[in-house]
């Protein structure tokens, strides 16, 4: 341990402690931009200097670990004013639009510049109206209002190793863009969103399609259906000041229905739907043993990743559609034929923690219903926003249920939005499937947290299943990595069934979440999925008396003919190059 | 200079100059350490970093695109554009930027269509700008290739670049 004084506050901390968290114990926030709690320190941004009694110079707080007997200072007048001139040399090239960015009011600079109390520019501003990278179908990047504090590039390469965004150009020209500066639409992003949820400012930030949905609701002709994913429901309450976690479920579809929406469904339900294709077609490979490990396939970020870095694992892949992408080829054939609603009039939004679900519901080929199956994806911030906008706040609402027919859902549906949650779902169901007994214990307790890579051994009446859950991309690097060595020197892999989602912590640190998030936050969402799982009278996706109408008066059986047609997908290889699909 | 007339040589050469690249990869086959020295050979053999060179250098030094891209655009001395015939560097340095090099800077980029580190599309001419060159005694100056010339006023210029083939 280590003593120290922080502004004569006398501390004791762990060797190693950098001075930014000592100064926490102290009680003394030192403010900062580059720093966030998920992410190594990088010293980029400068903000958080402090003086060190005897060590001359100023310090960065991020980058100092505090040595014994340091008598540190956080807010002289040195210091101060050192922070000023960075804030105000920032502020002299950045597009300082605040009301009018996607930012306002969630802003660390402006937080900052307001913290410091930063009311003159002493800098002219000097500002070159840079082009706003609009090639994506899921993010946008604005360099004007970049302050290469280097988070995005920082979570994109060493959490998520995609390595889309880096440093490019030198000086004034420095620049955080994609290779041969070519867009993220026309790079290796897999639109995971990680970046915009770690930006500080408004640099990066979900397309929006509000506009478009708003116009469908208005529209008299339009029949608006909306989806929301498992997770949205313990994210959707910290839009409204609510504590983190809070669950909304029934709050959610009552706002939902004030807002507009014809039907207000449930990903949830094509969540279970999901469990019973994929939990299926591993009883079929465990029983073949052809192409093992099953890989899951609801992460669209994931499936990118897996498309463009591994292409060796699409036989790997199952074929079952996320929930939502089933969701939208239900509604326009299965829902509109019962409903007896032209199809053509349906149109078909999601609400996602995610901003790679905007990419999925864009592939060419998610068009079963002889429609585009899904129209609009919308993130949990959008929706928040047009809740607002309506004048609806959620702590207001009364819990409402779904409507139905695509509405039902059980617990194991909702536990899709932590780690490990669809690995869990599918083994409640697979022990059925393939003993004709009930899990007596539903909950599969090593799947769940945050853990790195998590792995289990399930005991289906004799038969041994190795599974294991990867989040973040960086970690399913690590894993599938593993799973090609032994492929290569042993002909199979250890393991049999491995859930992989793109983002840490799951669906529930998604891109598409509130802003100012951190691993704590998604813990605290997850634990809230398993909390609604627990209260649920039905807890195994086969007992959702919805799902089994659906298999009696329409799909028949999981992995019928009809099911493979508007249920399942197929893959491409991407080029490592701009991520375009590969031709052959 | 028409699109039908030119002529395609240089592409053709550089087609050719791959396996040599090849080689150079496979002998730093992944050791990303080594970027920066097999950046510098590759633009030795080409003249510059065509794209499909970094993406090799990339694939094969197990690096990402966008960090070979990062490392070229940052150093002064990789170009992402072929290199002209004629190298025409403008000075900028104090002497020269006070008798007006600017003005002949601004004509130069005007006249060949470039932006400076930019090369015209017939390849002729390359556009840089220098800082000192050691001649500030017949500012403003200006190079072609390795021929200097002094007090070098903007109507003058196409007269001197024109001698260039």
């Amino acid at each position: 341990m280590i003593k120290a004084t922080i502004n004569n506050v006398d501390i004791e901390v762990p060797e190693g402690t950098n001075i930014l968290w000592a100064a926490k114990k102290a009680g003394f926030t030192i403010p900062t931009l580059c720093n966030h709690p998920d992410l190594e320190p990088g010293g980029q941004c400068g903000i958080c200097v402090v003086e060190i009694e005897g060590i001359p110079g100023l310090k960065r707080a991020c980058m100092t670990p505090i040595g014994e007997g340091f008598k540190v200072r956080t807010h002289t007048p040195r210091v101060m004013a050192t922070r000023k001139q960075l804030v105000e040399l920032i502020l002299s090239n950045h597009d300082t639009d605040c009301l009018t960015c996607v930012k306002n009011n969630n802003c660390e600079l402006q937080q900052l510049a307001a913290t410091l109390g930063i009311n003159v520019l002493d800098y002219p501003k000097f500002e070159e109206k840079l082009p706003i990278d609009h090639t994506s179908v899921s993010i946008v990047r604005d360099p004007n209002k970049c302050i290469l504090c280097g988070r995005c590039i920082q979570v994109c390469s060493k959490v998520q190793t995609v390595n889309a965004l880096a440093v490019n150009h030198r000086g004034c020209d420095t620049l955080i863009t994609t290779a041969f500066d070519a867009g993220l639409g026309n790079s290796v992003c897999i639109n995971c969103g990680q970046c915009v949820v770690h930006c500080p400012v408004g640099a990066l930030y979900e397309r929006s399609a509000a506009e478009e949905v708003w116009e469908a609701i208005h529209d008299p002709d339009k029949f608006v259906v909306v989806q929301e994913a498992p997770a949205v429901r313990v994210m959707l309450g910290e839009e409204f000041g609510m504590p983190t976690g809070s669950l909304v479920s029934g709050k959610m579809h009552a706002a939902l229905r004030r807002l507009g929406f014809d039907a207000v469904l449930e990903t949830n339900f094509t969540a279970d739907l999901t469990i019973m294709e994929e939990g299926t077609e591993l009883i079929s490979r465990l029983t073949s043993g052809k192409n093992l490990p099953l890989i899951t396939s609801c992460s669209p970020g994931w499936i990118k990743f897996m498309e463009t870095f591994y292409h060796d694992m699409i036989p790997h892949m199952s074929t079952a559609k996320s929930p939502q992408q089933m969701f939208g080829a239900l509604a326009k054939t299965y829902y509109a034929q019962v409903k007896g609603i032209d199809p053509a009039k349906i149109v078909s939004v999601s609400i996602m923690p995610c901003t790679a679900k905007k990419f999925e519901c864009q592939r060419p080929e998610m068009n079963a219903s002889g429609y585009q199956d899904v129209d609009y994806v919308l993130t949990t911030r959008e929706i928040g926003r047009m809740m607002r906008e309506a004048g609806l706040d959620i702590k207001e609402m009364p819990d409402e249920p779904p409507d139905d027919i695509l509405g039902e859902y059980t617990g194991a549906a909702t536990i899709f939005g932590a780690t490990g949650g669809v690995m869990e779902a599918a083994v409640r169901s697979a022990y059925r499937l393939v003993t004709g007994k009930e899990l007596e214990d539903v909950e599969i307790k090593p799947v769940r947290g945050l853990k790195g890579i998590k792995e289990a051994e399930i005991d289906i009446e004799g038969t041994k299943v190795k599974v294991a859950v990867a989040h973040s991309c960086g970690q399913a690097r690590e894993l599938l990595d593993k799973v090609q060595d032994q492929i290569a020197k042993d002909g199979k892999s250890e393991y049999q069934f491995i859930e992989v989602m793109a983002c840490p912590g799951g669906c529930v640190g998604g891109g598409g979440q509130s802003w100012g998030s951190n691993m704590a936050k998604r813990a605290r969402r997850g634990e809230s999925l398993y909390e609604e799982d627990r209260s649920l009278p039905l807890r195994r996706s086969h007992e959702n008396p919805s799902v089994l109408a659906i298999y009696e008066k329409f799909l028949e059986k999981p992995n019928s003919e009809k099911a493979h047609k508007l249920l399942h997908t197929h893959y491409y290889k991407r080029s490592a190059v701009d991520g375009k699909i590969l031709p052959g | 200079m028409s699109q039908e007339k030119q002529c395609h040589c240089a592409e053709i050469q550089e087609e050719e100059l791959y396996p040599r690249l090849e080689e150079v990869i496979k002998e730093h086959k992944g050791k990303g350490e080594d970027l920066i020295m097999v950046l510098h050979k590759a633009q030795n053999l080409f003249g510059y970093l065509p794209r499909k060179a970094q993406e090799l250098v990339a694939e094969g030094l197990n690096v990402s695109l966008n960090e070979v891209y990062g490392v070229i655009t940052f150093y002064n001395f990789f170009s992402t554009v072929p290199q002209g015939r004629n190298s025409v560097k403008i000075c900028l340095g104090t002497a020269c930027y006070v008798r007006g090099s600017q003005e002949v800077l601004d004509k130069a980029q005007k006249e060949l269509g470039i932006k400076v580190g930019g090369t015209t599309e017939d390849r002729r001419y390359s556009l840089d700008v220098v800082r000192c060159i050691g001649a500030c005694g017949l500012a403003p100056a200006m190079l072609v290739n390795d021929d200097v010339y002094g007090r070098v006023k903007s109507p003058h210029l196409l007269d001197i670049i024109e001698k260039y083939e």
